[in-house]
């Protein structure tokens, strides 16, 4: 290493790629869970469906976060 | 690097690659038969989850024992609150054997990730789940054609009543890539992408346990360390447990859900 390199930076430029992709679907996360869990507060006797609603919306939120993760993978 | 020579150095832990995913045939190589290790997993997975329902449903009594007991609580559960929570009975009960098929097929394929010895999700690689959503991608289409026909479904989905009818340019094009494109992919991309990243996790934390008890010259610092790793390992799998089933759960309603939005509207 020269005297002019004052940082070196090494590895995978993906990796930081992922690190922002996850920055959405934690937003959508924290929303759809804090919104259930006020929801089946205020109701608790629906909270069965709610749970079921919950999960839908948690696997299409998730799956913005998987694409990050897939992209990573498939672009070298 | 030769075997002696990394045990001496040792200088990386030996951390998993996307190439596990890609392993080598061991029988009928160079056929379109070959199988390599996932393969095998599938095989030997499929005639377990055969054989073991199949002896339940065999020996099934009017009082059920308890192994009958938990095999019927994972049957109610998916018609209780997958299938009839979102169809109803009336429509859910043709669907029924798809979704528990669905279910427990991929339940198990997912499960063994974290069996010892497999150590390798059957839907780890992306041709399972791909099956998977192919199969409910037709399913779906079939209820469509039968309940509304062909244009009524495609009319329904993608020219909604009570839109402007310049949004249809831009609506119609997207609608209809998702009922033929994004559904099935998205199916397809979470179930993979997830027990992908459950593998590469688990086998991560392992390594680096292993790197730090055995292979690190400090054994003061080494060994402290490594059992922390191993510690969180253990937790990870656990929690690779629950994914295993939270996802068999998802797409079991998911799937559910999208034949369930075949039928016209009440």
């Amino acid at each position: 290493m020269d005297i002019i390199t004052l940082a070196e930076v090494a590895g995978n430029l993906s990796v930081i790629g992922y690190g922002l992709a996850t920055l959405g679907p934690g937003l959508g996360l924290g929303i759809l869970f804090g919104k259930a869990m006020e929801s089946t507060a205020r109701q608790p006797e629906v909270s069965g469906k709610i749970q079921m609603i919950m999960f839908i919306g948690l696997a299409l939120v998730e799956v913005l976060g998987l694409l990050g993760f897939v992209a990573a993978l498939i672009v070298k | 690097m030769s075997e002696a020579m990394g045990m001496l150095l040792a200088a990386e832990p030996d951390l998993p690659t996307i190439d596990d995913f890609l392993p080598r045939g061991i029988l009928f190589q160079g056929t379109p038969f070959e199988i390599n290790r996932i393969i095998l997993i599938r095989i030997v997975a499929t005639v377990l989850l055969l054989v073991v329902l199949g002896i339940t449903a065999k020996r099934a009594k009017l009082i059920p024992g308890r192994w009958q007991g938990v095999v019927e609580m994972g049957i109610d559960f998916v018609r209780d609150s997958v299938v009839y929570q979102i169809m109803g009975e009336v429509r859910g009960k043709r669907y029924l054997p798809m979704i528990s098929t669905l279910f427990f097929t991929i339940f198990v394929f997912n499960l063994c990730g974290i069996i010892p010895g497999m150590n390798m999700a059957a839907t780890a690689t992306v041709v399972m789940p791909l099956v998977f959503a192919v199969w409910v991608l037709i399913q779906y289409w079939i209820t469509a054609v039968r309940e509304k026909g062909l244009w009524g479904y495609i009319r329904d989905e993608c020219f909604p009543k009570g839109v402007p009818w310049p949004v249809y340019i831009l609506l119609a094009p997207i609608q209809l890539c998702e009922l033929v494109l994004i559904r099935p992919a998205s199916l397809t991309i979470r179930l993979f992408a997830n027990m992908v990243s459950g593998h590469l996790l688990v086998a991560t934390t392992l390594a680096f346990a292993q790197y730090w008890v055995i292979e690190s010259a400090n054994k003061l610092a080494g060994i402290p360390v490594g059992m922390l790793w191993f510690l969180f390992g253990l937790v990870l799998t656990l929690f690779e447990a629950f994914v295993a089933f939270l996802q068999a759960y998802v797409f079991a309603i998911l799937s559910t859900v999208y034949i369930s939005m075949s039928y016209p509207e009440d």
